[in-house]
Formats: structure tokens, sequence, C-alpha cells
């Protein structure tokens, strides 16, 4: 039964998608702008609708053949989204949504549709796709401690604001199989899940035997994203060696490699230094977490990046200067992404100063808030301007009790913060009320971005003929207080609290069934599925296949050096073993070896060269076997 | 000729306020005032040996003089520098007309001031003049006490004859940092005795004149990168420390400052004990150490305390390259950062990602590239710009100077100049090779041209990144130019020929770093005469701590005065250099501007093309710690920047319980991890849920709804079963 499910969407999911927009009569221009390279991405939208009105039969028997093979919970719910204005992240038009089986099934004004079905009413409302929450650890304990929101919590706030897919990080453990930690994951998550979901990894200690397992994740098990830790020393934290290793098997495997971007020796420096200053509280993590340790862990991995030529994903843009490094760099052309998340969108770092013990600790995160209070509005900006392109939560959350874990020591306080329910409303309060951003690019930031990042487009991020049923009725006029009396979460804190917040989802419908009406979540827990991604995004990849047959380095073809060739010392340095080299990953290599036969060099006749005015020459004649160093400092 | 009336009767007047002094008491000052410009042979001894005093006590390095009468007011990037503008000799009516006022304040400030300075020990060391009966290599540089220098009189007397150089500039154009002006220098016993327009020769006996015919009158170039003894697989550079110091003089450069290389293991101590001792010998020109530190352990503090304490080492360099070899990790630098601020000394470092080096050159290898392109290609502008970013994080985290060394690409420059604007304490060097050719000609079809290239960072392969540099130069976004002159022959440079990674690193440059950035960035009206002296001599003597000493003409300076020539022309061959090297990697470049006459330590060492040299004749210059220029921002900042924490009351909640789990110690940055055999265990805490539900908590009343997620089956669901 459950590997029955397990498998459907799959099979469902690849049909889908290898038939989308086959038969459009009339592809579109492509124009250019960040996301529009997709391949297919204009394909089969909802512009040309006298090509579905009429045809609609045709479609529908073609499909209905695929539909019989496929089991699918959500059989049975037929639904129209009525009168409502569809926001797609490059237009907006008003349109009717027919909904069968789980998917959209047409678009378009005076639909012919069966009777029965549910309406939903829609006007003066905005019709967009469900938000994608590419951030969330519902799962990962920390220091032994369980997230208090578990994947049923979580998916509900999640799918209470609007989100309707989540991207889950699992946390895989030194020393742990990557299968194993995945499948763990996995079988959890859809006992659990009110939503669809999908898995990033966590890899916290690269070595070489990792490859079999992520060519397996990578090719069967649809998981294309990996995240490295830079901070978290002696416990996570890749050295850059490693990162680059791991980002050229990336590369190659068609997967984008995210970072977790803080420079985690400076951090346990400095941690050391506050303790031993006698710092112990929560303002303790923003002072041993200074923006500029982020900084420079992202224009590191930027850097590292580059050199494999990998994709890369730098989750958790807290700061002004990190976020300004990534647009610099896309600015080069590097292909890197930022994500904000809602705390940082929301709220800012001066919270660690306050007195009240409960509050400061809820706030710890990694990286942290920023103390600066403008910070928020900066990274919306961006955001806007699409030099950062998804937004996520980040949703982590610990009760106070766990948190007060490190109440002597704020190394030890758990770190996370909720924001998987608030995220949507924040961005569309802070960015699209204030003018920053139209709805589009609420659209873009939310859900669709996200969608193309990670290869779930167009089935999610999009509402078109053909992708999941995943729709939110956005309400823009309405507003809701946050508090943590009235969340979906268990976690007794919210850092939202009291903030007003405009834009709010009326309806939201998951899988082609409504979840939330009225304010009422109706959500079954194990209704999730997961969403297997495929690998090499073109969103993505497309760029960084071009480059890597540009970037291909050529030697110069040279005659053979024949001139005479110093003598090198035998037991000068051949270097030093340091317990730290390991095998090089490169089959041919320097085997470390000072090549002792290499001076061929005679006096004896005539050289090739002897026209050649080499005053140096005599200073090779040195006593066979060179001088030795001691005696040449006297 | 009236000023000249005036120096004699002032000369006059002074002899015989002096010879009381002389006769009066034992405890004889320096004084800048008055001393310096006595034309009589008295008075001559009687500096002489206040001479030998400074050299316990020089009076311009001592420290601050607050209350001179015509301070002037503080202005631009490097004049925060205190006492920087006493013993300047831009106020001539103090010397000439007022200068009977003035004196008094002067003179009185310097007393207290010597009166206030440290008693013995941090002795720049005695030049020639000090021991002319000690052969150079007895020397003992820097040691305080020699008999010479408290005892008055005879011996001096007797000596002084020999060694007392007397020269007369004439009718040069001075040129200093801050300002050029027509004056007349006056040397003696190789130092500045006076500074004026119009000296008359014949004040002083028998000088010896140079008409400089209203050339420019600069400040010996001093060169603050240089290797003359890097070790490399057990071969030394062609240009030891004669060769490399004759280039240095013939370039006008009179000082240099070169770096003590130790292997990994090595005691600093002993290093540089040696680097001194060859240097001693061999230094035609002044020079001061740098001193690298090879890797950073507990052992090493205690040698660069004592380093930084007695030895007058205020600068070591740390390395962000070469990995396993001298690599540090971030969490090393970051205690090596916070230990040589405590000491005072400046960092440098030289900014290359290592890790991703050895990564890039293994698969450059790998695809068969083994030529000297392969070491561009290894080491791309990215790597040096991360690493400089990365050094400037540390730097500012700690909030200690950092200089970066070899400043190579536009992206690193720029990396600078973004920090300085943020107000990080970071100092950037350009060097000869970087400002004068570029990184094209390691594709070069002759092996021996494109690996005498061959240096790291290497050059930028970008033809505008000489001038850009430049204009960073210009536009004091970077401050000093160096050579990284570490020549090796090609013989040398052919221990790598079937492996790039084996090409001993190195170029040219001691000898035409001053011609370039004439030729380059003032005769392309970048970059004004001043800047010029700035960047070449002034800012490396401030950052260093040798200012006012060198790199400024003023009066009490040392003699190293070079006449410049903006209109000659040479092209650069490896056939007419200095240095031994037989390649030189700006063979064929015309370069406007040079050296028409070089003065070091008050002789002539370099005249129209002729170097007339002594070997050994260099002496150590001891540099203090704290330089004012790197240092004082910083003691600011450590007053402002304490850290406080929040008071409140005690958290007084429920806590959750944790198992301590037990904590994996991750290889060292640098360092990857062992394959799959050599992984530890894995950590499944299976211990991790003893939370018991039984019996009344103290947090029962609390609403903690997930608390139920706690009661798994005792030893965890496993992972097997759950695949299924």
């Amino acid at each position: 039964m459950m590997s029955e499910r397990r498998c459907s969407p799959e099979d469902d999911c690849s049909s889908l998608l290898s038939r989308l927009g086959s038969d459009s009569p009339r592809p579109r221009m492509k124009y250019g702008g960040m996301f529009c390279s997709v391949e297919g991405a204009f394909e089969n939208k909802t512009l040309n609708f006298e090509s579905f009105s009429p045809q609609t039969q045709r479609r529908r028997a073609a499909r209905t053949r695929s539909d019989k093979k496929n089991y699918s919970k959500r059989e049975g719910d037929r639904l129209i989204v009525k009168g409502g204005k569809i926001v797609n992240d490059d237009q907006s038009f008003y349109a009717d949504v027919y909904i069968e089986d789980g998917t959209i099934k047409q678009m378009g004004e005076n639909l012919i549709i069966p009777s029965g079905v549910r309406t939903v009413d829609a006007y003066g409302q905005l019709v967009i796709p469900g938000g994608i929450d590419a951030n969330t650890n519902l799962q990962a304990p920390q220091k032994g401690l369980n997230p208090t929101d578990d994947f049923y919590q979580g998916t509900r706030a999640a799918v209470s604001g609007g989100t309707t897919t989540i991207m889950d990080h699992v946390l895989v453990e030194p020393g742990m199989s990557l299968l194993s930690a995945f499948d763990q994951w996995r079988d959890t998550a859809e006992q659990r899940a009110c939503c669809d979901f999908s898995l990033h990894l966590d890899i916290t200690r690269w070595h070489d035997g990792l490859y079999e397992e992520l060519e397996t994740l990578v090719k069967d098990k649809g998981v294309n994203s990996f995240l490295f830790f830079m901070a978290y020393k002696d416990k996570y934290q890749s050295s850059d060696s490693q990162l680059y290793e791991a980002f050229w098997v990336l590369r190659d495997l068609g997967a984008i490699a995210q970072v977790h971007a803080e420079n985690g020796d400076i951090i346990d420096e400095e941690q050391k230094k506050l303790l031993c200053l006698g710092i112990t509280g929560p303002e303790g993590h923003v002072l041993s977490h200074p923006e500029e340790v982020e900084t420079e862990a992202v224009y590191r991995a930027v850097t590292i990046a580059k050199q494999a030529n990998c994709p890369l994903y730098v989750t958790k843009v807290m700061s002004k200067s990190a976020a300004d490094v990534i647009a610099k760099a896309r600015k080069k052309g590097m292909v890197v992404y930022g994500e904000p998340i809602t705390a940082g969108l929301a709220t800012d770092g001066s919270h660690y100063w306050s007195k009240d013990w409960a509050t400061a600790a809820a706030f710890v995160m990694s990286p942290p808030l920023n103390p600066d209070p403008s910070t928020p509005q900066y990274l919306t900006a961006l955001l806007a301007c699409g030099d950062l392109q998804v937004t996520s939560s980040a949703q982590a959350s610990f009760s106070t009790a766990q948190k007060a874990v490190g109440k002597d020591d704020f190394t030890l306080i758990p770190e996370g913060t909720n924001g998987i329910e608030e995220r949507m409303s924040v961005v569309w309060d802070r960015a699209v009320c204030t003018g920053k951003m139209d709805e589009n690019e609420f659209v873009a930031v939310t859900s669709t971005n996200a969608a193309k990042l990670f290869n779930m487009y167009p089935r999610k991020g999009r509402i078109a003929v053909g992708s999941d049923a995943d729709i939110v009725v956005w309400n823009p006029k309405e507003t809701r207080t946050v508090s943590a009396k009235t969340h979906n979460l268990t976690v007794e804190v919210n850092i939202l609290e009291g903030l007003e917040f405009r834009g709010v989802a009326s309806v939201v419908i998951s899988g082609g069934r409504v979840v939330l009406e009225d304010g009422k979540l109706n959500v079954t827990e194990g209704s999730g599925r997961f969403i297997p991604r495929k690998a090499f995004p073109d969103a993505v990849y497309k760029r960084i296949r071009a480059r890597s047959k540009m970037a291909e380095a050529r030697g110069v073809p040279r005659g053979n050096y024949d001139g005479p060739v110093h003598d090198v010392i035998s037991m000068t340095k051949s270097v030093p073993p340091t317990p730290t080299s390991r095998g090089p990953p490169c089959p041919k290599t320097l085997t470390g070896s000072r090549n002792l036969h290499q001076s061929g060099f005679t006096l004896a006749g005539s050289q090739v060269d002897d026209h050649i005015p080499r005053r140096s020459t005599q200073r090779i004649v040195a006593p066979p076997g060179g001088r030795s160093n001691i005696t040449s400092l006297s | 000729m009236t000023a000249s009336a005036r120096t004699r009767e002032a000369g006059l007047s002074v002899t015989r306020l002096d010879v009381k002094q002389a006769t009066g008491s034992s405890l004889h000052r320096f004084q800048v005032g008055e001393s310096l410009r006595l034309p009589v042979e008295s008075a001559m001894s009687d500096c002489r040996r206040q001479w030998n005093r400074e050299d316990e006590l020089p009076v311009y390095l001592a420290g601050p003089i607050s209350t001179g009468p015509n301070q002037r007011k503080s202005f631009g990037m490097f004049s925060s520098v205190e006492g920087a503008f006493e013993s300047k000799t831009i106020d001539f009516d103090n010397y000439a007309v007022g200068r009977k006022g003035s004196r008094t304040p002067r003179s009185g400030s310097r007393e207290r001031l010597l009166d206030t300075g440290e008693p013995v020990g941090k002795t720049p060391s005695e030049g020639r003049e000090g021991s002319p009966s000690h052969p150079p290599g007895e020397r003992d540089d820097g040691r305080p006490g020699v008999e010479t220098r408290c005892s008055a009189g005879k011996e001096i007397l007797t000596t002084q004859g020999l060694n007392s150089e007397r020269l007369l500039i004439k009718g040069g154009r001075v040129v200093n940092d801050d300002q050029s002006l027509y004056a007349d220098v006056y040397i003696e016993d190789g130092l500045i005795k006076y500074l004026q327009s119009m000296i008359i020769p014949l004040s002083f006996p028998h000088p010896y004149v140079i008409e400089a015919n209203g050339r420019m009158v600069i400040p010996g170039g001093i060169d603050v990168d240089t290797c003359f003894m890097k070790p490399f697989l057990g071969t030394q550079p062609v240009d030891d420390f004669l060769q490399g110091t004759k280039a240095a003089l013939a370039g006008g450069t009179t000082m240099i400052i070169d770096h003590v290389s130790p292997q990994p293991g090595d005691s600093l101590l002993e290093a540089f004990e040696r680097w001194q001792e060859a240097a001693d010998k061999k230094a035609c020109c002044d020079y001061s150490l740098h001193v690298d530190i090879p890797q950073w352990n507990e052992s090493v503090k205690d040698e660069l305390e004592l380093l930084v304490q007695e030895k007058g080492i205020n600068s070591f360099q740390v390395y962000m390259a070469y990995k396993d070899l001298y690599q540090m990790s971030d969490s090393e630098l970051y205690e090596a950062f916070s230990f040589l601020k405590q000491l005072g000394a400046v960092v440098l470092v030289h900014a290359e990602n290592g890790d991703l080096i050895a990564q890039e050159q293994r698969k450059i290898l790998g695809m068969g590239i083994t030529g000297p392109e392969g070491h561009p290609l290894s080491r791309p502008e990215e790597l040096e710009a991360e690493a400089v970013f990365r050094a400037i994080t540390l730097g500012n985290r700690v909030n200690c100077p950092i200089y970066i060394t070899k400043v190579m690409s536009k992206s690193a420059a720029d990396t600078i100049t973004q920090a300085r604007r943020k107000g990080c304490l970071v100092f950037g060097e350009a060097i000869t090779a970087s400002l004068a050719t570029d990184g094209s000609h390691y594709w070069s079809k002759n092996w021996a041209k494109a690996a005498a290239y061959v240096t790291s960072p290497p050059l930028s392969p970008d033809p505008t990144t000489p001038d850009h540099l430049h204009t960073l130069l210009a536009c004091g976004d970077l401050q000093v130019v160096g050579s990284a002159h570490c020549t090796y022959s090609t013989s040398q440079k052919a221990i790598g020929k079937d492996d790039f990674t084996l090409i001993p690193e190195g170029t040219n440059g001691v000898e035409e770093r001053m011609g370039f950035v004439w030729d380059k960035a003032v005769a392309m009206g970048k970059m004004d005469e001043n800047q010029f002296v700035a960047v070449t001599s002034t800012n490396a003597a401030k950052i260093f701590n040798l200012y006012p000493r060198k790199g400024r003409i003023a009066v009490g300076s040392d003699a190293d005065i070079v006449i410049w020539d903006p209109d000659s022309v040479k092209t650069i061959s490896a056939k007419l250099q200095q240095s031994a090297g037989e390649y030189n990697i700006f063979e064929g470049l015309e370069c406007r501007g040079g050296p028409a006459l070089v003065l070091s330590q008050g002789q002539v060492v370099y005249e129209e093309g002729k170097l007339q040299v002594q070997q050994g004749t260099g002496r150590f210059i001891p540099r203090k710690h704290f330089p004012d220029l790197a240092y004082q921002r910083v003691k600011f900042r450590n007053q402002v920047k304490g850290k406080q924490g929040v008071i409140r009351g005690m958290y007084d909640g429920p806590v959750y319980d944790v198992v301590p789990t037990p904590k994996y110690i991750t290889p060292s940055p640098s360092a990857k991890t062992s394959p799959t055999s050599h992984q530890p265990p894995p950590i499944r805490n299976l211990h991790q849920s003893n939370f018991s539900l039984s019996g009344a908590q103290i947090d029962d009343n609390m609403p903690r709804r997930s608390g139920h997620r706690i009661v798994a089956p005792p030893g965890g669901r496993s992972n097997i079963t759950s695949l299924g």
C-alpha cells in the first residue's frame, strides 16, 4: 500500500511532465529575464484559451487513460475556482480554474465542466500558486532535541499560511548513511505531512565514499539539493577542500549545492572569548556570530562554487552585506542564489538584548537576525529586484524548555525560529503592500523561483493546465495579527508576536482538496506526497553546462626543456607528511616525489644553449649532492 | 646671502652654547635645533658623540612630541602619526629668522622627551661611524653598551676624520611625501644635519658638493618585500644579500626589508639570526627583516615575543596558501592575529586560498597540463580575492592591522579598497611585477620565459591589471610598492620542468621598482611626485615604524637620498642589470625615470650608472612595535569595542533534559576527512530519550504540547524497520 502510493506520484509526474505542451499550437516567443530560459516554460501556458476550450474533450480522453492507472487519494475531488484573478510569476489574468484528480484540468472563462462540481468563490481575490517553503527543519534534531513542531504540526501551519509544498532538510549526522537517513525522513514525512514535501540532504561530513550514495539519491530517489555547513566547527563543518570536492561531484550529478554560510572557525573563537568575558545570555549568540563572519563565508562559498563551476544556493541570508556579496557575484555572472527567511524579513536582532531570557532565546538562530533594524527592508528590496530569489522560513521551533538547555551558556541554546506560517503574509505585507514588489514577483519569490531552482516546475509553482492543484486564494485586504495563542504551531513563543500583516490566505487547495476555508483547517495527516526532483534543473544548469564546455583549460604545447636543471637535494622536504593529507581524488597526481633523476645536467661538451648568456650557471656547480642548508647559511 | 650670514651668526652663537654644554655636564642630549648646524670641529665631535648616544635612543623615534610650538594641523591619511611633524623642515623661519625665539621651547620639549623616553635597550643599530675599528662582521648589531657611545671626546675625535662624510647637495628640489621645496641638504656622518634653502658651502669645512641642478632629491626607496635567502627545495635565490642590495641601490632603493623564511619546525629565532648574520656580511644598504611564521603553535609565541621585544622585529608574515606546508587554518590565524596584536606587530598575510589551490593543482596536473601556464590556471584571481576578504574579516574581528603582501589582481585590490572604505585596518602592497607586466607570458612558448614569471599569487592575465593597480596606488587605496624580489636561475626554475608546482616561485623587481612606478604612474600623470615618494618609501617607513628615520628628507633623518632623474630612459635587459638572474621579466621594456645618484648612509653609492658599494656596510635597522600608523586606531577601537552582556534575572522555567552527546573533533579545516574506512561510528544517540513521564514534573504546569513526541519506544525506532 505504502510503496504503491510512493511510486504513483512519480509515474504520474513523469507522464505529466513529458506530455506537457507538446501539442501546443502556438509556442510563445521567449524573452530575457532571470528565469525565462527554462525549457518549455512557456509551453502550454494558458494564454491560448481557445486551444483548450474546444478541444478539451480530446485532451481529457488522452488523460483519462493515464489517470486510470493512477491511484490517487484525491479521487473525486472536483473543484472550480471561480472569478479570481490568476497570478503567475509572469502575468495576471482573470480566469476560472477547473481542478480534477489533484491537477488543474482547465483554465479559462466559460469552462465546460461536469455538473456537481464544488465551486470555490474567489471574486475579488487573487488566485496564486501555493507557496513553496524551501527550507524547513521539522525533524532535524539539535543537540539531541527534536523540534516541537514535526511534520504534522509544521505542515499544518504551512498550509494555514498558504504554503502547500515544503522542502525539509534531512540532517545526516556524521558517519550516518545518507540513504538510511533519507528513507527515515521520507517515511516519517509520508506518515505525518499534510502537504506535499520534498527533501534536501544536509551532508555533515564529506568524503569520497559518499559518492555512490549521492548518485543513488540523485538518480533514483529524487533529491537534487545538498546542504553543506561552513559553521559548527568540530561538528558539521566542512573545510574548503571538502566543499570543493563535494561541489565538483554535485556538479557532475546535476545537483544544487546549498551552504549554511558562516565561518565556523571565527565563531568558535569568538564564542570562547565571549564566554570568558562572562557573557552567557542569548546576546552572546549574536555577538559571536557577527555579520562579517556570514559575509566572509558567503564570499568563500561563492568562490569555491565558481571554481567548481557548481550552482550555489545560500540558505538563510540574514545580513545586508551577505546579500550584497550574492548580488555582486550574480552581477559577475556566477550561478548563485540567495534565500532570505521569514524572520529576517519581518524582524531584526535587537530582541537578543531583551531582558526576558525566554524572548531573547526564542530568536536564537544561525546566522542570527541582524541587529541593524534596516536589514529587513534591505533584504526585501533585493528580493524585489531579483538579487535574492527565494523566501523560505527556516522553520525549526524549540520550546522554551528546550531553549533553556542553554540558559547558562548561549552556545547550547538550540537554534531555530518559527516562520512557516507567516512567510507569505510577511512578504505580502513588507514587499507588495509597500510597493516594492508586484503580485507577480510575489508569486515568483514565494513559489515559482523555488520550483524552478529545484526542478519542480511547472508541476509546482504555477497555475497552468497540468500543474498540481496547489492553489491559494489570496485575500490582499484582510489582515491578521500574529500570536502564539492563535498560530497553528505547538511552540509557545512566536517571534513575530503582535505584528500585524496584511494579506491572508482565505482558501487553500492542496492536491486538489480544499484544506483551508473560512479560517478552518481541514487537513489529513499523511496526505502529503513526496515530490521527487530530477537532476539538472534547467533554470540552473543550462548555464553551468555551457560553461563547463567553455572552461576547459588547455596547456601550451612546448618543446621539451633541455637546459640545465638545478640539482635538488634528496632529503630536502618532500612535502611534510601531515595527518591531514589523504588520497587525492584525481587519478593522476604528483606523488610527492622530488624526482632525483631530474638533473640531466652535464657540463661536458658543448651545449645546445652555450650561446645563451647565462651568468648564473656557475651557481649550479655545487658539490655533488648540493650544499646543505646548514653550511650555506653560515 | 643674507640667510647665510644669519646662519653663520647663529652658528657661532650656538657654538658658545654648546661648548658650555660640552664642558658643563655629562648629560648631553642631542638637540636637533642647535648642534646640527654647527660648522665647527668641536661641535662636530659634540654631535657625533651625541649621535652615538642617539644610537641608543634616536630622538626622533623616541616617542610622541606633543608640545612643539609650531606643530602643524594634522591632515590627510597619514598625518595622524604622533610627532610626525616635529623636526620637519617646513618651518624655515624657525631656523632662519625667528630661530632664537622659537628654539627654546623646541629644545625644551626635546629634553622632556628624552627624559621620558625609554632608558636603554631599544637600539637602532650603530652604523659604520660607531664602530670603525671593527670589521663589519663582528659588529654587534643593535646591542647597547658599546663603549664608544658613552665615552665622549677622544676616540671619536681621532676617528672622525676617517668616517665623517660631509656632503652638500645643492640646488635640488627636495620632494617629500607631503610637499616639495627647493633646498640644499647638508649631510654629515650619514645623517641629514641641515636642510635649508641656500647653504653656503664655505660655512662648512670641506664638504663634497653635489650639484643637483634642480633635479628632484627624494628619500631613498624602501623595498618592503624581498626574499634574498628564501630556500626552495634546498636551493637559494641567485640574488643573495650582496647582489640583491646592489640591484636595489642601482634602482634607487636604499633600504630593503627581507623575509626570514624558516621552515616548519625551525626555530624562528635561529632563522632570524642566520638571516641577520648573512645580511650583515653581505648587504650594501640598510636592511630590516620580516619573519615568516611557518606554522602556529605554542612554542612560536615565546619566540615571537622575544623577536618583538628584543630583536626589533615588528612584522610577521602568515600564509593562507601552501597547503600542508605553511598554511594556517582560520582558527590558527585568529589566534596568531590576536597574539601579534598584543605584541603590537604588523601582520603580513600571503593571501591565497591554499585548499582550493591544492585541489586545482591536482586537477590541472590530472588534465596533463604541466607547464608554467598551469600555475596561473591553478591560482585564479578569485582565490586571491577570497583570501584577502577572509584575512580582512579575521583582522577586523580581532581588531588587528593587516598588511596584504603582493596584491596581484584587480579583484583583490578592490576587496582591499572596499574594506578600507568600511574602516578596516588593512594595507595593500603592489609589487613591481604586477605594476609593470601581466600574466599573459605564462603562455609563452619559451618554457624558460614562462617559468621566469612564476610567482605567487601569479600575475593576472588581465592586461589592464597594472593600470588599475597604479590608479589605486595613486589614490591611496594601496599604500606600498614592494618588489617581491626572489630570483631563481633558469636551471633552478627547471626543477619544475615536468611539474609546474615544483617551479620555484619568484620574480625579479628590486632594481626596476622605482623606475616603473615613475614611468607608469608619474609620467602618465596618475600620480604626483609626492605620492611617488609616499608609495615607494614614506608609507612603508610609517607602517613599519621606520619613520622619520627613513622615508623622509628631514633634519635628523638618515642620509638615504636619491637624486632622481625623471627624464632618463633605459631599456630593461638582463644584460644590464645588477641582479644575477639571467632572465629579467621586464626584458625589453622601456622605463622613463631613474636614479641619477644614490646616497646610502651619506655615501655616494651610485652615480651615473656606476655602483660603488662595499659589502657588509648595510646595518640592521630594528623597528619598534606598535607603529602609530597601524596601531593608533587599534588602541582607540579597543577602548570603544568592549562587549557587554545583558543583565537578566535567572531563568527559572523548565529545562529540557539533554544527554551529552559525544563530540567529534572534525579535522582541522585545511585537512580533509579520511575516506569511509576511517569514519567514526555513527552517533545514533540511542539514549537520547531518557525523558520520563512518571510522577509529577516541575514543569507540569507549562503547556508543552510536544512532550508526547518524546515518548518513543525505548531504544528508539530502528532505521531498518522503518524502511519497509
